[in-house]
């Protein structure tokens, strides 16, 4: 591993923003392939800041602030990503269902699937099915990801695999599910292709539906 | 009527216990809640399900069920006394007449039973707090806003005893202050933002219920404290955090009572430890018999100072036994009635049995050692030696990390390597919290996301 590579994953475990974005402008200026930048010194650290969560040695704010180093490198890489065709791990829409307005545990999600370097589209809470359906057509996303937390709105997720189905995307995404009231076997029971009862496990469930 | 707290109402260790407050609170069918005795406070909510109008029939008759049913079995278990929580879902604030009707069927059925079995029962009603579902939130204009005050009105009007809320203000701010362990910003949500909307919102709470003989109960920091507790539960966040941000909350719960509230503070307050020693109001408090709806490491030394006892809230689903509201009842009904056997001994017996619930808990996690009676005395002792919730709400932050810093020394409280760390890291934080309100207040609005606040909400 180069000594830039090395800089670049420790700045993110560390959560060096400003050092990381510096050391992937310079990385990508010594010519170093961007995919390698990505996965051997962005996902790697993040991998290890995931690690580190796991041990209880890091906790979710060391964890955004490695996030946001990586962001801030991320910013720079994407358009020689780009040029290069080099893909996202995944695209996820992700959002609270409507009449629910709980969304610690969902932006949990998308933070973390943001450190596994996924694509994610944030809708916010209260989201209407038809919110859903608008930002699959739009986006492309392979993942729904839906949270609700009252027994009151957990419904809304089935009327929201519904609308999708009617609307003929079901087989273009996969759709997770979580949140306090819920279980797999709800999860299965509404249609859902996977469900995660924390946020670390959502990222797990997340690559094994694009894997 | 409007109050300011400047010397504690219980200052004295054993004078700091459950079921005995200095203002004990007595309804109107002569029901004395803090006057001797731990009353259970039985809370539900409906399995899941929607609720819209063609479900309403289906609604009520949950409602019915579950109020029936928990009737019965506290008359079979000889309870004397018994307060219901309806603590009303969103779509039951946003259309003020659900609730009101769940109100009123809900009376009907305790005034029956108290009619006919002489089970004494008090009624507490809390809307929801619709207004955050504007974002940024309006906190006092808009059609959410307008519903929400409707319905305290005709919950009021339908029978309420008393009205109640885990209001919102701040949290749109505190939810990432939370997630990013970020002292500063928890101190602007709560001793700035959230301070300045209970103000407003507590002013018209209690004119409400001025206005229909209504008791004006309090305001649980649920939002705020709650959400940090469960996170650190789940190891996202450091216990010594949400320990922090369990006393922070206090001066902002607190206005509810500078404003007219007399309790009982909600059960998800854990806060009101604090607001008992500072107002002599009583509280709800709820642990160990509240697994049915959170886990959490305080579920003994909970049970140390509360008047009413209760269960959080348990979905209306088929146990073994019963259907879980009833199961619900049946803890809460044993579990006060252990608390007032030993009241009944003396107050020796009450004290011992009080210090072994704070003895299990307390050493094991920094959450359970803010909750001990003589730390909440020590620090709101300190807390309401300032006179604005921003100075109250620094003090809180200096003076429990420098609590929890000797409990750590001293072998009073087990803190990991992480969480020493993090120790060290919020005491810098606090210390560099300016004296000066109008000082911070310049420090941190460059920093605060507009797309995230009104601030205009808050006269900022």
């Amino acid at each position: 591993m180069s000594t830039l590579i090395s800089d670049i994953y420790n700045n993110i475990l560390e959560g060096q923003k400003a050092k990381a974005a510096e050391n992937v402008k310079a990385a990508l200026e010594q010519g170093i392939n961007p995919e390698t930048i990505l996965n051997e010194g962005m996902v790697a650290a993040m991998g290890e800041v995931g690690r580190l969560f796991e041990e209880g040695e890091y906790f979710v704010p060391e964890m955004l602030v490695s996030a946001r180093a990586m962001q801030e490198g991320m910013a720079l890489l994407k358009p020689a990503l780009a040029k290069g065709n080099v893909q996202a791990t995944g695209s996820v829409i992700i959002g609270t269902v409507k009449g629910d307005l709980h969304d610690i545990g969902k932006n949990l999600v998308g933070m973390m699937l943001e450190g596994a370097a996924f694509e994610v589209h944030d809708l916010g809470t209260d989201v209407s099915a038809e919110k859903f359906i608008d930002a699959i057509q739009s986006t492309g996303a392979q993942i729904v990801a839906m949270s609700a937390l009252l027994t009151t709105t957990m419904g809304n997720m089935k009327t929201t695999i519904q609308a999708i189905e009617a609307a003929g995307l079901r087989g273009k995404v996969k759709i997770m599910v979580g949140g306090a009231p819920l279980s797999d076997q709800y999860a299965a029971q509404i249609g859902a292709d996977g469900y995660s009862p924390d946020a670390s496990r959502a990222v797990v469930l997340a690559k094994s539906l694009v894997g | 009527m409007k109050r300011n707290f400047n010397h504690l109402e219980i200052s004295n260790l054993d004078d700091f216990i459950f079921g005995r407050s200095p203002s004990p609170i007595q309804l109107k069918n002569g029901m004395v809640i803090g006057g001797g005795e731990v009353i259970p406070e039985l809370n539900f909510t409906l399995p899941g399900m929607n609720i819209s109008a063609a479900t309403m029939p289906e609604v009520r008759g949950q409602y019915s069920q579950m109020i029936t049913e928990a009737c019965t079995r506290a008359v079979e278990l000889h309870a004397k006394n018994l307060v219901v929580e309806f603590e009303l879902l969103p779509d039951l604030t946003l259309t003020p007449e659900w609730g009101a009707e769940i109100t009123a069927l809900l009376r009907a059925v305790l005034d029956e039973t108290e009619k006919k079995h002489g089970l004494k029962t008090g009624l507490r009603v809390t809307p929801n707090d619709i207004r955050e579902f504007s974002r940024p939130p309006l906190m006092r204009r808009g059609k959410f806003t307008e519903d929400m005050f409707r319905c305290f009105e005709l919950c009021a009007k339908a029978g309420a005893d008393f009205l109640a809320i885990e209001s919102t203000g701040g949290k749109e701010v505190h939810d990432e202050a939370i997630l990013k362990g970020d002292l500063r910003l928890s101190v602007f949500a709560l001793g700035i933002l959230a301070s300045r909307d209970m103000a407003y919102l507590w002013d018209k709470i209690v004119a409400i219920c001025d206005q229909y003989g209504v008791i004006p109960s309090g305001d649980s920091a649920c939002g705020f404290a709650n959400t940090a507790m469960v996170l650190a539960e789940q190891k996202f966040i450091p216990r010594i955090w949400a320990a922090l941000i369990r006393v922070l909350t206090v001066p902002r719960s607190l206005v509810a009572f500078e404003q007219g509230a007399i309790g009982p503070n909600k059960d998800c307050a854990y806060e009101g430890v604090y607001t008992k020693a500072i107002t002599g109001f009583p509280i709800a408090l709820e642990g160990a018999e509240a697994a049915c709806a959170h886990l959490s490491p305080i579920g003994n030394i909970a049970k140390a100072v509360p008047d009413l006892w209760s269960n959080e809230s348990v979905q209306n689903v088929k146990l073994l036994s019963a259907m879980a509201p009833t199961v619900s009842l049946e803890q809460l009904v044993y579990a006060t009635r252990l608390m007032n056997t030993a009241s009944a001994r003396g107050s020796h017996s009450a004290l011992a049995l009080r210090d072994l619930l704070v003895e299990s808990d307390s050493a094991l996690d920094p959450q359970a050692y803010v909750l001990r009676p003589d730390v909440a005395i020590n620090l709101s002792q300190q807390i309401i030696s300032e006179t604005t919730a921003y100075a109250r709400t620094r003090t809180a932050a200096l003076a429990t990390l420098e609590c929890l810093r000797k409990a750590s020394a001293a072998g009073e409280v087990t803190l990991s390597r992480v969480e020493l760390r993090w120790l060290d890291t919020l005491s810098a934080e606090a210390e560099n919290l300016p004296d000066s309100e109008d000082k911070f207040i310049g420090e941190m609005l460059p920093t605060i996301d507009a797309n995230k606040v009104n601030l205009s909400e808050y006269e900022l």
